[in-house]
Formats: structure tokens, sequence, C-alpha cells
């Protein structure tokens, strides 16, 4: 790893130059045959089925040929950072459920981290073994939607519907404790915001029980499937280094094979106390680090997040859920980063206080937008059908990406 | 030929006014009826494997009327054209897509008795008219003046011309097995028994058979093989800009080729209006004039909505292949395998002589289809008795059934500042 205050060197690396950036206009090809051929400028976006949101990529093609692949974000910007400049600490809480949709309880919990660790807060125990629950249930469930859309965006229908059959089972359980099926605001600063409800342990074991075998399920109905490696494997290659250098993280990190897991690394909550592994990619149908490497990460990390809720949930703690916080939280001045390891790569919130009850400077580092950067390094000189292959991959969520 | 073409009704007022009859109260609603049919059992089949119930509330029963309601919806929607769009050919593709697969149905028999134009080219021009429908599409995406539509119809016009060639290989063979290019001598010849189907005649046209139904895959533009319209790609490929009935025309389209291609494969190599025991051949020669007639027609509908069946079973479980793989696909394993096939069954026919050798060979073969198509059956019976497990999500304890026996909750919670 790189040493603190080291320059961060990546060779290679070519920044566009904002003025002279050629997109935007169509190029004519000069061939030696009486054809002559033009680039296409095409728009895949803000409204197509698979960039997952509102994410427009421009495509400069040639036939079915991407020569360059430029991301516009921006669509669903809401200012979320202003706003944490603009509300108390405990107010921000329900917009960062709003960050990463798919996995509002990982969102909840950077920032309740953050707060706490520039407050001084520490919750109970109870508090944490709850949200290493919740949380690794939101991986699954995350994960759930990125194999049902991954398999819909390679033209599969199925896996849709099964990841969302099983999915909906997630959502029940966090309905039951906290009342939301999608934006939860659960987890909040010094604990979480309710205890758990009677039942819920053994219904989470029971959901354990059924949802373990379904893993199998998935792999013989696309992991394996020889279309399915046949579009994936080889597509959309990142070398770990390439990784490093653009700043990914998460599975597309992992899935370049780089063992880098903050959970493991930087254990925060219980983790420490728990069995588990990184799963990294390690090119079983084509190169390290292809677009199946990337899907076949997470398959793996729903197993290992299943097994980690197994655990807590046998260790759990009686005592409180939550840390005594007063309402009108003024944290001492300084300044803090912190990182928690996402479904989709480290959330990391930078949180600035001056004493008063609101952040002086609340910024947050987003995993879906680092990882969106490296879109055109990699769609560069593939078919248009391995665009959605390799931004499914990469699986953004646009809420994260614009914030 | 010339007599037949004299058979064609448009000389005489009354053949040609008997003709006009029977396509519009026969044909017309019957291609409309498959086409309905075909929607809403796709409908159901994906809900099958999806572990849904699919349409349930419309018409009550199973949700039968679910595909006359959709079409009165289209039939109310605006009938919309982009402003850039080429207005008189925009216009026209929904017809040129419908029309000819209209049109094949003309020469397709459903028993020795009910054929409407019997031509002794009929198996050609069943081809030639169907490749017309690549028109309409290519027509369509570039008159919708959209880029996405644009590259549908691109993939389509490649798609299409590549799988043409197998596709037309594939036909020859069964042609040149029995003969013949007329689809109702071609069916005659496979009345008695399964083993007398042209499929187990030999080994290549065994192979040919597979070879056929993977190219009406590409043809009719079915999953794997759906490129033209891909929706995580293209959006809707090249019916992007359609709405209403104009859609419903291309969408109508889509369902009779599937059914007229898998009447085909039946006709060509799966025994035609016979069963696999010979019973309605017996009825034919016994004199059961109607009743057999009717009887085949039954059997010929049932046999090709078990390959729509295929079709869709494969549409609901396969992603789908890149443009490079498919062009690959056919150009290096379905073109060679089909001209092997094309030399090898000529070869068969001249060498082998039809004795006991021919006969070990038709009931090998036979055993080998039936034993796979058993098979088939069997996974889905298993699928179907263990449906339950994929609906397990209400065998799990419900919330009212959980004892209160948990641990203390512990001491009460701190309070809110």
């Amino acid at each position: 790893m790189r040493e603190h205050g080291q320059p961060i060197t990546t060779p290679g690396l070519v920044i566009p130059d904002p003025v002279n950036y050629d997109i935007g206009r169509e190029k004519v090809v000069e061939t030696d045959s009486d054809l002559r051929t033009e680039e296409m400028l095409i728009n895949m976006g803000p409204q197509h089925p698979s960039t997952h949101g509102v994410l427009r990529v421009m495509l400069r093609t040639d036939g079915e040929l991407i020569l360059e692949a430029t991301p516009h974000i921006g669509y669903l910007h809401r200012c979320a950072e202003k706003i944490g400049e603009n509300v108390q600490y405990h107010q921000f809480v329900p917009y960062t459920d709003r960050f990463d949709y798919l996995a509002a309880m990982n969102n909840n919990l950077a920032y309740a981290m953050a707060v706490e660790k520039l407050a001084g807060i520490e919750a109970p125990k109870r508090a944490q073994y709850i949200r290493v629950i919740v949380a690794e249930l939101n991986r699954i469930a995350s994960h759930l939607v990125m194999f049902g859309t991954y398999g819909l965006d390679m033209g599969a229908f199925t896996p849709f519907i099964y990841g969302f059959r099983e999915r909906e089972l997630i959502l029940d359980l966090f309905e039951a404790a906290c009342g939301a099926r999608l934006t939860y605001s659960y987890v909040t600063i010094g604990g979480v915001r309710e205890d758990l409800p009677e039942g819920w342990v053994r219904k989470a074991g029971e959901f354990l029980d059924y949802f373990q075998p379904k893993i199998k399920e998935y792999n013989d109905l696309l992991s394996y499937n020889q279309i399915f490696i046949k579009r994936t494997a080889n597509v959309g290659v990142i070398p770990a280094d390439r990784a490093i250098a653009y700043g990914l993280s998460g599975p597309v990190l992992r899935g370049s094979g780089v063992k880098w897991d903050l959970r493991k690394a930087t254990p925060d909550l219980v983790y420490d106390q728990l069995e588990f592994d990184i799963c990294v990619g390690e090119g079983r149908m084509g190169q390290v680090g292809d677009s199946w490497d990337r899907y076949f990460v997470r398959i793996l990390e729903m197993v290992q997040s299943a097994r980690i809720v197994r655990q807590a949930l046998a260790k759990l703690p009686s005592g409180d859920y939550r840390a005594k916080v007063p309402r009108l939280l003024k944290p001492p001045p300084g300044e803090v980063y912190y990182e928690t390891e996402n479904p989709r790569g480290q959330l990391g919130f930078y949180i600035v206080s001056d004493g008063s009850p609101v952040p002086y400077r609340l910024k947050a580092r987003g995993p879906s937008f680092c990882n969106l950067s490296i879109l055109n390094e990699v769609a560069k000189d593939c078919l248009l059908g391995d665009i959605p292959a390799i931004l499914g991959s990469i699986d953004v969520v646009m809420g994260e990406v614009d914030r | 030929m010339i007599a037949h073409i004299d058979y064609i009704p448009f000389f005489s007022w009354p053949e040609w006014l008997e003709g006009l009859i029977v396509m519009i109260a026969v044909y017309l609603p019957f291609v409309c009826l498959v086409a309905m049919f075909g929607i809403w059992w796709e409908r159901k089949v994906s809900a099958d494997i999806q572990s849904r119930h699919g349409p349930m509330r419309t018409g009550r029963w199973h949700g039968w009327a679910q595909s006359p309601a959709d079409g009165l919806k289209l039939l109310a929607k605006e009938d919309l054209i982009p402003v850039a769009a080429d207005r008189p050919l925009f216009r026209l593709a929904p017809y040129l897509s419908f029309v000819p697969a209209f049109a094949a149905l003309v020469v397709l028999p459903f028993s020795a008795r009910f054929i409407f134009v019997d031509m002794p080219i009929s198996v050609v021009f069943l081809f030639g008219i169907l490749a017309l429908e690549v028109l309409g599409v290519i027509l369509a995406g570039w008159a919708s003046n959209s880029k996405w539509a644009l590259y549908g119809a691109m993939r389509e016009a490649c798609q299409i011309v590549s799988y043409e060639i197998p596709l037309g290989l594939s036909i020859l063979v069964p042609a040149l097995a029995a003969g013949t290019l007329s689809l109702a001598a071609i069916g005659e010849q496979q009345g008695g028994g399964l083993h007398q189907w042209l499929a187990f005649r030999n080994p290549f046209l065994f192979v040919s058979c597979f070879v056929f139904f993977i190219a009406t895959l590409a043809d009719c533009k079915r999953s794997p093989f759906d490129l033209p319209e891909s929706e995580s790609e293209l959006v809707a490929g090249y019916h992007v800009e359609y709405s209403g009935m104009r859609w419903v025309m291309f969408f109508f389209a889509e369902y009779a080729v599937m059914y007229i291609l898998s009447a085909v494969a039946c006709m060509l190599y799966l025994g035609a209006w016979y069963d696999p025991f010979g019973i309605v051949l017996w009825m034919e020669k016994a004199g059961y004039v109607w009743s057999s007639a009717v009887i085949g027609a039954g059997i010929i509908i049932v046999k090709a909505f078990t390959l729509v069946y295929v079709q869709m079973w494969l549409r609901w479980t396969l992603p789908r292949l890149r443009i490079d793989q498919v062009l690959s696909t056919c150009v290096k394993v379905l073109l060679p395998l089909a001209c092997v096939n094309l030399i090898g069954a000529a070869l068969w026919s001249w060498l082998v002589p039809a004795g006991w050798a021919q006969l070990a060979v038709q009931v090998l073969l036979t055993v080998i289809g039936t034993g796979g198509f058993l098979f088939f059956v069997g996974v889905l019976v298993r699928a179907m008795l263990s449906r339950r497990q994929g609906l397990r999500l209400t065998l799990l304890t419900p919330w009212h059934a959980i004892p209160v026996a948990e641990p203390p909750p512990g001491p009460e919670p701190a309070s809110n500042g």
C-alpha cells in the first residue's frame, strides 16, 4: 500500500483535456476504399433500460464498435452535501437513505459512525451487533438486485424475478424492524433507532435457512450459463493496478483480484469477532478483473454475508440498543473522515464541525461515483452489446453518483 | 407448374370470391387467434418459470381475456408518428411485416384435406414470402429516424441474411429425402408411425432438424437471438418509435411467424399431421376422410405449439448473445453443419438401400429422439411437481405464529437527551 503523504503516481493515466475534448464531434473516417463511413454519436440514456437510473453515456460509435463512452452525470443531483450543511446532525440521517437507495442501512451506518467518531460517542454492544446484522442483510439485498439486473442486462429475464423474490423477504425483515422498506433511517447516531421486535431473530434465521440453498440455483441459472459466460468473461477487463489508480473500491476492486475489504483492513463494529473471508476475482472464466469476476465476487459475498449474519444472530447480546445522545448534538470543533464498506464500495463521510449544531462542511465519497470513472477506459473498443455488460458489472446507483 | 398457377384463384370470378371469403373468414381470424393465444400463453409460461401467476384477473379464468383487452387498449391509443420520421414508409412498414406472415399461412397444410393452395413449390414460396418480413423491419428502423431503431434494423438485416442460408439448406435436406418441394407431399410421406418421420430417416436429417430449429429461432428474432429488439441494449430496437396498432402489427407478426415456422418444422421433420402410431394414416386409408382431416389438423397445431413452448422456454431461461457471437455461430457452426447435412443426406439416399440397415438406423434414431423428448418432458414434470418450492415464501413462519419467548430486551433504552 501507498505510504501516507506519498504522491499518487498512476502511470499511463490520461486525464482528458476539458477544452479540446473531442466528444461531441462526429469524425469522417478515411478509408482506402470508396466507402465513406461516419462515426455516430448516440446518447445512451438518461432514459435507457440498462443505465440503471438516469445516467447518460455518450457513445461515439463506428457501427457496433464503441470508440468512446463518456458518462454524463448530474440528472439526480439533489444537493445532499449542501443540505448537510444546513440541517442538524440527526436530521441528515434520512438524506443518507437516498444516497445508495438499495443499501440505505449501510449509508446510515457510514454517516452514523462518522458522526460518532466526531462526537466521541460509542454505540452499545447490542447496537453494534444489530448494525452488523442489518448492514450485512442489506448487502445481500443489494447484491440480489445486482444479480437480477445484471441478468436483465444480459437478456435473461428470470434471474431478476428470482433475485427480487428473495430480496422481498429481507425487506419484510427490515419493515418489521423499522417500518420502512427502502429508506430505513434505522441506524442512527449512537445506535439504532428501535430495538428488534420479538421473533425477529428467529425470522432472520429462517430466512438464512431459506436463502443459502438458493445460491446454487442462481449459479445454475446464470453464473455458469455458457451464453452468460461468453457475454461477460474477458469483457471489460480492469487490471489490478488500474483499479487502484482509479480509486475503485468494493466488489469492483476485489473483482480485479485486490484483496482489500475495510471490514478486514480496519475492522469497526464487531467485524473482528466474526469469521468471514474476503472474496476476490480469480479469472475462473477468463482474465482476472473481467465482468464475470466482478459479478461472481458479489455472489460469493452473499454467501459470506449470510455467514456473518448467522454468527452475529447467535452472538447477539442483550442490553441497550442506543447510547445516550443529546437530541441537539454539538460535536466539538474538529474534522473527521470515516469510511465503511458498502455493498458498492467504500462510502466515506468527511465532516467538519465548528461546534455548532450543524456541520460546517459535509462531504461524501460515493463509491459508485468513483467506480463509474473507469467506464471510458474499459468501454473503449468494445461492442455496443458489451456496454450493458460493463456498466452492469460496475453496478452504479445513480442516487449515490449524483447525490 | 402452370396448371397450379391457374389454381391460384385470380382468373374466374367465383373462385376469386371463394378465395376471398376463405381468407377473411378463416385465415385472418386464425392468424389473429394464434397470435393472441401465443401472447397470452407466453405470459403464462414466463410466469410459471418465474414463480409468478401472470395475468389472473382479466376474464376471470386465468386471465384468458388479457390479449383482447390489451388489443382494445392499444386500439384506443394515440397514433404517434415522430416528426422526423419518413411518414409514408413509417406507415407502410408494419404491413410489410405482417402481410408476409399472413401470406405464408396460405400454403401451410393443416392435414391432407385442409390445404388452401397446394403448390408444387410451396416450400420455396413459403420461405420466399417469409423473407419479405425483414424488409418491413428494416424499413421500420430506417423510417423511424432514430439511431436505436436503425441499430435494430441493421442487426436484423445482417442476422436474417446470414441465418437464411442455413435455414434454406436445412429445408433442402428433407425436400431431398422426400423428393419433392411441396409441403403437402412431404407431409404425406411421414404417416406410417414414428420411425417414418423425416427427422428419424437418417442421421443427417436428425442433425438437420436441430440446425433448422436454431435457425428458426434466429429467423423469428427469439431469444437467444433477439438482438434486433434487445431491450437492454437497443431499448426496443426497430419498433422503438411505434405505438398503438402499428406496434401490434409487429407483435402479431412475431407470434404468427413463431407459429408458422414451428408448424413448418413439424411439416418437414416431425411427422406433419400424423400421430406417432400411424392411426391417422390408417383412418385416411380406411376412408374416414373428414374425421382424419380434423384430427390431423389438431395434431399439427398441438405439435407446432409444443415447439412454440420450447421457444418460450428458451427465451425465459437464456441470456442473449452478442452480435459477433450470433454471426460466428451462424458462419462457423450452423453453415458448415447445414452443408454437411445436405451432402450427407444426398449421399445417404444414394448409397444406403432401403432395407434392414435403413430400418435399423431409423429405429435407433427414433429411440434417441423419443428418449430426448421424454427426458425433457420429465424435467418439466419434475419442475411442475416441485413448483411449490419456488413459492416457499409463504412457508416461513408468519409473525403471529412466533411464540413470545425471546430473551428479555434488556434495560430500558436511553431517552433522547
